[in-house]
């Protein structure tokens, strides 16, 4: 009883210093205005900056990144190590990822590579186009949970026949099919023709992740189509992505590159659980351990089944400029809140004959303070406001300054939108602290004689 | 100048002096450690490539029914363009200068393991490669058609090599010649004759330091269902002669798509894009932060005027003349901006020397220092100067009234 009466007399405090905030402000709109303005733009600085930081680091796939795992074997030169350091080279061969693929020890995994095919139409006055593959396995799709408009990925048996089968982004569905159902009808790419099994519904991770070490950076999008792993062979599907060798191929062609020692196929696991984790590294040094027989593998056991966010962590991190720029912002905000201090200094210079004759009439140090504090506050949600619409502004202004379209990397979310009025705020009410405590010891007496 | 009265009585409000210092040396650290940055950006931005880059633009030409002759196609694809009016000259490459994807290749003196390669980065052309770049030649000759190679395999360098004078300087240093004639050797030990040396041809990669200026021609030609070409327009017809081209190929073959149909400007765009915006954004941070800084130092200059109006009545009714006022409230700011700037430098450095060695920053340039004080009093002088004649305006007459 006692507790909810005292409640509720904070309450009625709350709100009546409220009110006295809001009179006090519209009494002094320009001083409030430049306020507003200086926390504001401080905020819309230092966030846009946050929130490039905060996308750089994102998970892409939250719900799932724990289970799923970056293969490396170290296939790389007797002679030095993958780019001089300890770390195995980012892909793998063409002969590991079939034998991993074939031992099928993990609960889900995947080959796969990035490609490029024609799409040509029937008709002859339409120009054919170009769109991004990815050929992978049947599990791509369980492994990360790829939502499906209609029909659904193809089996291992397609994987197996090598079928021309495809699955479609909805973008490309919508400009070859209208957005209808496909599923079941045909179409040709580069000369061959390939059954519909299944398209996306919108699936829109902030990057393509599962790509991080073939530049599936910010500024990356999903595929527009994914084939079955087994084409890039038997149908020859053109591949895209970064290649890296140590050793000259021997022969031409694709042949040679099969058989050679160059990665270029990323390969992800989903494990359940530590023990399946465990299970699996140890295969893979059992694995390495006969291939070395084989002649293969001329450096020390260094196998790694990496979660994805350390995979990010390592490859794709946040950028020194990203943080770099975040350190200068916060630079700025401060330049913003000494400015704000002064405001704030100005306008109870104007007020102290207001606060001497209400100390006079008996208002308390405590009752001014808190009182000048929320109008503090609300001036400080105020420029809040106003700094997301500025970091909004800021992102756009990033965006527009890159030829990719950064639009769905560089997007503020609620979190992000919170923490800008949180921290507006809180800035705000430390910045007010020290005049207002001027403020309310301003000494009645001074104030009472004249006017 | 009376420093030391303005010392004392600055000293009886000292939120007022710390503002003031503060913010001019926060504003000094963030502009002393942005120009690092925008100097080594700008420098890549500006990164000269040799080239034509005015007439020449590129575009990627992919046939995607396989079983094709390339070598036809690719031959009669450059007599359909050469003959194009308004083009000077076109040829097949591998690669553009700055387009950020291309070869890189060691060359060595000798052909055995062990010695020293020059890293450098390849185009392979035909005889009208001179040409169609736009390269001065400055030693030696270039390509005949005979020495032409064709093939598809990584293997088989041709006989003969055009480097840039940066290879030239850097495999045979001090040669008057650059080298014409001597032989490198290529892919351990291919062996080509140096025909010719171009003034300036730049790497595909603007932000590879080792190898930014480092190019070689060769005359090879790659086969492939994928064929780049370079074209050269006569001065000021590349913008009309665009659209031919395109419409040209796509006529003689409907076997093919045509794109990434580029000028070199939007070359250097998207290759470049990241260290625009950096420069951009930071330039932008600056202005911004400058505007805000002198508008803050104008109202807490503003707000000491209106507290000490009474003061400022009695020193006029004293008898000091409306300059002296002015000259004691510009003074008393380059007393404040001055030590803010003090401040400002020890403080800057201090990070710089922390982002250079925490996050590899490139270091500014000393000059900066002096430019950037000297500027910041300057626009600090300029922020007091409304309300510093506003406090010169007080009327004597404000001494009588009221204590």
């Amino acid at each position: 009883m006692r507790v909810a009466s005292r409640l509720a007399d904070g309450l009625e405090l709350f709100s009546y210093n409220l009110g006295l905030a809001l009179r006090n402000i519209r009494r002094n709109p320009v001083l409030s205005g430049l306020m507003v303005a200086a926390i504001g733009i401080g905020i819309g600085a230092c966030m846009s900056m946050v929130t490039v930081n905060y996308r750089f680091a994102a998970d892409p796939i939250p719900h799932k990144s724990d289970v799923l795992h970056y293969i490396r074997l170290d296939s790389w030169s007797p002679d030095q190590s993958w780019q001089g350091g300890d770390r195995p080279p980012p892909q793998l061969t063409y002969v590991d990822a079939t034998a991993l693929l074939e031992e099928k020890r993990a609960f889900r995994q995947a080959a796969m590579s990035g490609a490029s095919l024609a799409v040509e139409s029937d008709r002859r006055d339409e120009k054919p186009f170009f769109v991004d593959v990815r050929a992978t396995t049947a599990d791509f799709f369980a492994l990360f949970d790829v939502p499906f408009r209609y029909g659904g990925g193809w089996s291992d048996e397609a994987d197996a026949a090598a079928e021309q089968v495809v699955v479609l982004g909805t973008d490309v569905n919508d400009r070859i099919f209208g957005g209808r159902d496909s599923v079941g009808e045909t179409l040709t790419l580069s000369g061959r023709v390939y059954r519909v099994v299944g398209v996306l519904d919108e699936w829109q991770p902030s990057i393509r992740f599962y790509d991080m070490a073939s530049g599936g950076g910010p500024g990356s999008e999903i595929e527009d189509m994914f084939v079955p792993w087994s084409l890039i062979v038997a149908a020859e599907v053109p591949r895209r992505g970064n290649t890296n060798c140590w050793k000259p191929l021997e022969g031409d062609g694709l042949r040679a590159l099969l058989a050679s020692e160059c990665i270029w196929i990323q390969f992800w696991a989903e494990f359940r659980d530590t023990a399946e984790r465990e299970d699996y590294t140890s295969f893979l040094d059992a694995y390495v351990n006969g291939q070395k027989e084989l002649g293969r593998f001329p450096r020390p056991l260094n196998n790694h089944a990496t979660p994805l966010m350390d995979l990010q962590r390592e490859i794709g991190s946040v950028p020194t400029e990203a943080q770099v720029l975040l350190g200068l912002s916060v630079i700025f905000l401060a330049v913003c809140l000494l400015n704000t201090l002064g405001l704030l200094l100005a306008k109870f210079l104007g007020k102290a004959n207001e606060i001497g004759i209400r100390r006079a009439l008996g208002a308390s140090r405590r009752t001014l303070f808190q009182q000048y504090l929320v109008e503090a506050g609300v001036i400080g949600a105020a420029g809040g406001v106003l700094g997301l619409g500025l970091t909004w502004l800021g992102l756009k202004g990033i965006d527009g300054q890159f030829e990719d379209d950064l639009g769905a990397f560089l997007q503020m979310d609620w979190k992000m939108a919170l923490v800008a009025v949180v921290l507006a705020v809180v800035a705000s009410l430390i910045t007010s602290i020290y005049p207002t405590w001027r403020a309310c010891n301003v000494q009645p007496a001074a104030h009472l004689k004249a006017n | 100048m009376e420093f030391g009265p303005i010392w004392r009585a600055s000293m009886r409000n000292k939120t007022g002096i710390v503002l003031i210092v503060l913010q001019i040396a926060f504003t000094m650290t963030l502009i002393i450690n942005s120009v690092g940055i925008v100097e080594e950006n700008a420098k890549l931005l500006a990164t000269p490539s040799g080239i034509d880059e005015d007439n020449i633009f590129h575009l990627r030409s992919s046939a995607y029914d396989d079983d094709v002759d390339a070598r036809l196609i690719i031959e009669e694809d450059l007599r359909q363009i050469r003959a194009t009016p308004g083009v000077a000259a076109a040829v097949q490459t591998n690669s553009v200068p700055i387009s950020g994807g291309g070869w890189s290749m060691g060359l060595a003196t000798a052909p055995e393991e062990g010695v020293e390669q020059v890293l450098t980065s390849v185009y392979m052309v035909d005889e009208h490669g001179v040409d169609a770049l736009g390269v001065e030649l400055i030693a030696g000759t270039g390509f005949l058609h005979e020495d032409v190679v064709w093939n598809d395999a990584a293997s088989n360098w041709p006989s003969k090599v055009i480097v840039s004078k940066a290879v030239a300087e850097a495999i045979f240093p001090g040669d008057p010649t650059y080298g014409v004639g001597e032989t490198v050797y290529i892919d351990q030990n291919e062996p080509m004759t140096v025909t010719g040396v171009v003034e300036r041809l730049a790497a595909p990669w603007p932000g590879w330091e080792l190898v930014r200026e480092r190019a070689i021609l060769v005359p090879r030609q790659l086969l492939g269902q994928s064929h780049l070409y370079l074209i050269r327009a006569e001065p000021g017809r590349r913008d009309q002669i665009m659209p031919d081209i395109e419409t040209r190929l796509a006529a003689s073959d409907a076997e093919r798509i045509i794109q990434n149909m580029l000028t070199m400007d939007q070359t250097r765009g998207r290759t470049l894009d990241a260290n625009g915006a950096l420069v951009n954004i930071l330039v932008f941070t600056v202005v911004v932060l400058v505007s805000i800084t002198s508008l803050g130092v104008a109202g807490l200059t503003s707000f000491n005027v209106t507290r000490r109006i009474k003061q400022i009545g009695t020193r006029r009714a004293l008898g000091a003349s409306r300059r002296q006022i002015l000259r004691y409230f510009l003074a008393e700011n380059l007393l404040f901006t001055v030590i803010g700037v003090g401040f400002g430098t020890v403080l800057a450095v201090a990070i710089n020397f922390w982002l250079v060695e925490s996050f590899s920053v490139p270091r500014f340039s000393w000059y900066w220092l002096p430019i950037t004080m000297i500027g910041l009093v300057a626009i600090s002088l300029l922020a007091v100067l409304f309300p510093a004649r506003r406090a010169a305006r007080v009327p004597p007459a404000v001494a009588t009234r009221t204590v």
